[in-house]
């Protein structure tokens, strides 16, 4: 079978905390907070962007099943905020995890999915014996401008999964996708902050696409929610993908484990790795996994799970609860420094 | 080997000299100091050019030529050299000089430095400084060269309790010295409570630790003392040289609180000369902040390792204490232009020693030493001279 | 910085990769090719080695007048840490209040962007340090997701 080899994740540690953005635009700090069901997000720090995150995050996941760069044939890293427009990450990230020169590589976007769809290119090397291994990396460092509602939810975040077909300590039962044409959130070339349709992202987009890929999984597997120790959504704030997972007949105790959203904010492509790895740092063998990624512009990957008794085999110590609450606690002032917020002007 | 001694000296006012280009110091200093020679620009045989950053600061190399040109010795196609050790140029401008007289090649050298701190912005005369540290390994990894000197500080004051006030003390007492140089960038006094409570840098280190980043220019006239009492009555003796080497980068040192190379060439200088720590009158020392005026004075053997902070305190560097240093200011309060420091070091020492240093002068001057060095010590060259 | 000149030592940056002296058995970062303390005999005997990014503080500062490239940082900690395997490197040590590293702290490398040529330049990565294990933890209420109506 065809599945996870190992994961890795990476967070953060600074973080701002939703009343402090809501204080700079008058707005009340514990509303948006109970309306988004977010109190807090991580921010990456000024050497932190999606090269360094994709870098920690994979040599977790390699430290842990002990691999090293000549067992990786493929890295397709998925994100909206790839810091060249030009240039790949994946091969920054191949370097440094010295995999090079014997892979291929290459950088994917769709919007929050762009590291799931990764994950399936992968399978299909992988399915195809075209290489050993495949390094899938979903991460992002996005930004809401300054004042929308995307500021109190924009994050920082990310995580691999090393797909291949040998010591896995998850197998992917099955995948499907759904995808459309809904234009509900979008960044032009060139535009620093994206935009958004408001409430158009909910029903119509994230909710639709979420909730019929996750039917047509359990359709495809022949499961239904009960059969799932957990489930893990995109989660762009920290409600959507409670409602969503309630819709698809799940239960708090499926999915608190990983919703992370509430604490560190929407990590973008990142969300639904974060959220995976957060379940494999505590989950046991035999344990069921349904995981749905969502993508704007749009679509969803939904992938069914089976945790293996590998798992039991690996060193799990650094765990993404770790991360999440590690906090370096900072002001808006230095979350705007940070982020390219402030305009320096022309001093050089 | 053939005896060398100073003849003529020239110096300008360290500082922030808008109206003046670098080849214009030069040539005022050239100058001023073949006409305290006596010579004429035809008894030159060879001129020496002390200077770090006219790359990085004015994008013109070749300083050498262009120093000679504007001195007017093109015509007369006098060979120029330009030396570049960071901010030990001056110093060791005057050793290759010092040596190729010596040695018997040539009778009379021009030694001439100058550096212009003031033509870029503060951040980028603090990253040319910084150009004297390790670039790629300590700049570049986000280190200051004040924060090199931080950590310097940082391990002497945890390995010998050196304190606050001692290091305010070596400031102290160079303003209080300044305050009697006419030439001195900063001809004030400050108290130690200002400088302790001065703007912090990189801690320990305050704004009133470091030196400032200075325009100006320094030159001597060197004769082989066989001629030299031809043009002068008063020739001030090299009678002492030695240079040394580090690793260029601080953190591949054994002992980040000490700075090898100083004494290393200090042990050079004393030996050329027979000479020892207590036979020297008075002391330029490289203070290019605080705590490098403690090690250096530790280095040379004046104070046992450990001691030359509390007995700075006590007065002992003091005009008038057991062995006054930095008279001129040193580079706290004189200034700091790195490629001519190291000659405004030796200008301070011949100026005691011929006894014309005026308020300042220690009394009965008979030898002086000059200490100058680059980076965090990578290079280092001491001079000892004696008067007549 | 040239891109060359930073591309030439990307795996000295990326994944601290330095030399082992088979002669005198030290290590040395950055690379060398020739052990100053083995002399001549040194050369064809130095390896490839790559340092297992852990270490401790010797020295450190917290500097306020930031170096050019570092302003976003100020104030930020600058320290010379030494590798378990000997050699020192200076480094920031990052992801920590800067006043807290003392030395003897343990240390552990991360991989972060260390600048970039200018906004439309290349960027550069490379390996800083974090403080092993004793990072601050001023964790506020967790939001406790049970409780929230859906």
């Amino acid at each position: 079978m065809n599945g996870i080899v190992s994961y890795g994740a990476y967070v953060p540690t600074h973080k701002i905390e939703t009343g402090e953005i809501a204080s700079v635009w008058g707005a009340d700090g514990s509303a948006w907070a109970k309306n988004l069901n977010v109190y807090s997000k991580s921010v990456p720090g000024p050497d932190e962007d999606v090269i360094t995150i994709a870098v920690e995050a994979t040599r977790q996941a390699m430290k842990r099943a002990k691999l090293n760069g000549d067992h990786i044939g493929a890295i397709y890293t998925g994100s909206e905020s790839h810091p060249y427009a030009v240039k790949p990450t994946s091969t920054i990230v191949a370097e440094a995890i010295g995999a090079t020169p014997n892979l291929t590589a290459a950088d994917f976007e769709f919007a929050c999915k762009a590291g799931t769809a990764a994950i399936q290119t992968c399978l299909g090397m992988v399915g195809d014996n075209q290489i050993e291994n495949g390094i899938a990396i979903g991460v992002d460092t996005s930004q809401g401008a300054p004042g929308d509602a995307l500021e109190y939810s924009a994050s920082a975040g990310g995580g691999a999964l090393v797909i291949g077909n040998k010591n896995i300590i998850a197998t992917i039962n099955h995948t499907t996708s759904y995808t459309t044409d809904t234009p509900d959130f979008w960044r032009r070339e060139g535009q620093k902050y994206p935009r958004h349709g408001g409430r158009f992202t909910g029903k119509p987009a994230f909710f639709k696409h979420v909730v019929s890929c996750g039917m047509m999984m359990m359709q495809k597997a022949g499961t239904e929610a009960k059969d799932y120790d957990y489930v893990v959504t995109h989660q762009p704030n920290g409600k959507f993908p409670i409602r969503a997972a309630k819709t698809l007949g799940f239960t708090n105790e499926q999915f608190e484990t990983g919703l992370l959203t509430p604490r560190i904010g929407n990590t973008y492509s990142g969300a639904v790795f974060l959220g995976l790895s957060a379940i494999l740092d505590i989950a046991k063998p035999g344990d069921r996994i349904l995981a749905v990624a969502y993508g704007s512009g749009a679509g969803s990957d939904a992938f069914d799970i089976t945790v293996t008794d590998e798992i039991d085999k690996m060193d799990r110590s650094e765990t993404v609860e770790n991360m999440v609450s590690r906090m370096k606690i900072i002001n808006y002032a230095t979350y705007a420094k940070y982020r390219g917020k402030l305009n320096m002007g022309a001093t050089k | 080997m053939r005896e060398v001694s100073i003849i003529g000296v020239g110096i300008t006012k360290f500082g922030e000299l808008w109206d003046k280009s670098l080849r214009q110091l030069g040539l005022e200093t050239g100058l001023a100091a073949i006409k305290d020679a006596g010579i004429t620009s035809k008894d030159i045989d060879a001129l020496y050019i002390g200077n770090m950053a006219a790359g990085s600061t004015l994008q013109q190399e070749h300083v050498s030529a262009l120093m000679a040109d504007y001195c007017g010795l093109a015509a007369q196609n006098v060979p120029a050299t330009r030396v570049e050790a960071a901010s030990a140029s001056g110093g060791l401008a005057i050793r290759q000089a010092y040596m190729a007289i010596a040695g018997g090649f040539i009778d009379i050298a021009v030694v001439g430095g100058a550096e212009k701190m003031t033509d870029v912005s503060d951040s980028e005369s603090s990253y040319t400084v910084s150009m004297g540290s390790d670039e790629q390994w300590e700049s570049k990894a986000g280190a200051t060269f004040a924060s090199l000197h931080a950590m310097i500080a940082q391990s002497h004051m945890q390995e010998y309790g050196t304190t606050r006030e001692q290091m305010s003390a070596v400031s102290e007492k160079n303003h209080y010295h300044a305050s009697m140089n006419p030439m001195a960038q900063f001809p004030f006094a400050i108290s130690a409570e200002a400088v302790s409570n001065s703007g912090m840098v990189s801690s320990p280190l305050r704004m009133l630790d470091c030196a400032p980043n200075s325009d100006g220019a320094a030159a001597v006239v060197l004769c082989a003392t066989e001629r030299a009492k031809k043009y002068k009555k008063k020739a001030v003796k090299i009678i002492g040289s030695g240079q040394a080497s580090d690793t260029l980068s601080l953190h591949h040192r054994k002992h980040l609180n000490q700075m090898p190379a100083i004494k290393i060439a200090a042990k050079r200088a004393f030996k050329s000369c027979g000479k020892k720590a207590t036979d020297l009158d008075l002391i330029e020392i490289h203070d290019n902040f605080t705590i490098s005026e403690i090690i250096a004075l530790e280095e040379i053997g004046i104070f046992k390792r450990g001691k030359a902070a509390s007995n700075i305190l006590k007065g002992e560097t003091k005009l008038g204490g057991k062995i006054p240093t930095n008279t001129s200011g040193g580079l706290k309060a004189r200034g700091h232009a790195p490629g001519a420091t190291g000659i405004a070091q030796i200008i301070e020492l011949v100026q005691q020693l011929r006894g014309e240093a005026g308020e300042r002068q220690v009394k009965g001057a008979k030898i002086g030493m000059a200490e100058n060095h680059g980076g965090t010590a990578a290079t280092a060259v001491v001079h000892i001279l004696e008067g007549e | 910085m040239s891109v060359p000149r930073f591309w030439r030592e990307l795996d000295t940056r990326y994944n601290l990769i330095g030399s082992y002296c088979k002669i005198t058995k030290t290590y040395h970062y950055p690379r060398r090719s020739f052990n100053p303390e083995a002399g001549r005999e040194s050369i064809g005997s130095m390896e490839d080695y790559q340092f297992k990014g852990t270490g401790e503080v010797v020295s450190s500062t917290v500097v306020h007048q930031a170096q050019t490239g570092y302003e976003m940082f100020g104030p930020y900690c600058i320290a010379i840490i030494e590798l378990d395997e000997g050699p020192k490197i200076t480094t920031q040590i990052v992801d920590c209040e800067p006043e807290i590293v003392k030395p003897g702290m343990k240390v552990k490398s991360v991989f972060r962007k260390l600048g970039e040529d200018s906004e439309s330049g290349i960027l550069h990565y490379g390996t800083k340090f974090i403080l092993d294990e004793s990072l601050e933890t001023t964790n506020d209420e967790d939001g406790n997701i049970t409780d929230i109506e859906v």
